[in-house]
């Protein structure tokens, strides 16, 4: 029990950090990279809590195809940017306090309802890793609509990104 | 372990990210912002689908995870095209649509 509570301290100081670091840096390539770590601390946590798949779908799909195509546009669309410009707003007191008093808020409702709740106070016999077979078992029964419907998202916004980012030939 | 720590652990990336999305100028970090909101979700669904021993939280982190890559493919083939026809992504000067 040690371990995980020092397991989970160590994940969530270094991703509130990398975190604050995405969105004060100033170099946008730095800014990809912190994300990672970002990224990779909610896959640990996803794996330390037993959700075993979706930690692997984390890593598979965020570290692996998000962050790349992160990188592509940040490469396509480099300008004078980092060098002339403030990657930030001049005025950023009405940023931080909206952000504070979003936190103050969510923090106040969340210690007051769930205060010492366990995360396994429903499991008498511990808490046992979801399985991927789980996973899939409820997805391809309950949630086989949802899941389509998704495909075919996918699909429109395949479409929809090659006409957007597509050159005009000839017009 | 409390269900409390990875909540407000959440919380704090949430809130973390939506000053990203407020104070950035640049298009592509305002998206990095909101794929931090989008895993602190991510964070919170898990942590309630553990605690109610059901696989439902997962399989809903999946969708969103789903969502959110089609959301950043399309949102940078619209910084690029921004690029493409203003020569910068700088959000504060996107204001054709002003009235």
């Amino acid at each position: 029990m040690i371990a995980e509570h020092v397991a989970f301290g160590i994940i969530a100081a270094v991703m509130v950090a990398s975190a604050l670091r995405v969105v004060t840096t100033r170099d946008i390539v730095h800014a990809a990279l912190y994300l990672v770590i970002v990224l990779a601390g909610v896959a640990a946590l996803f794996l330390l809590v037993g959700a075993e798949f979706t930690g692997i779908t984390q890593v598979l799909i965020y570290i692996g195809a998000v962050i790349v195509l992160f990188l592509f546009g940040i490469m396509l669309t480099r300008s004078d940017f980092d060098q002339d410009e403030e990657a930030d707003h001049r005025h950023k007191l009405p940023a931080v306090l909206t952000a504070l008093l979003l936190l103050a808020v969510m923090i106040g409702a969340l210690v007051d309802r769930f205060a010492d709740v366990k995360l396994d106070a429903n499991l008498p016999g511990g808490r046992a890793p979801q399985t991927t077979a789980q996973v899939s078992d409820e997805l391809f029964s309950q949630y086989i609509v949802p899941f389509e419907a998704v495909s075919v998202l996918l699909l429109a916004a395949l479409i929809g990104a090659i006409v957007i980012a597509r050159r005009e030939e000839g017009g | 372990m409390l269900l409390n720590e990875m909540l407000l652990l959440g919380a704090v990336l949430f809130c973390i990210g939506v000053y990203g999305v407020l104070a950035r100028r640049n298009g592509v970090l305002v998206l990095m912002s909101i794929e931090l909101i989008l895993n602190a979700v991510n964070i919170n669904l898990i942590a309630f689908g553990a605690f109610h021993d059901t696989v439902t939280g997962q399989i809903f982190a999946l969708f969103v995870i789903t969502v959110a890559a089609a959301e950043v493919g399309i949102g940078l083939a619209i910084v690029l095209l921004l690029y493409r026809n203003r020569r910068s992504i700088d959000l504060d000067q996107v204001d054709l649509m002003k009235g």
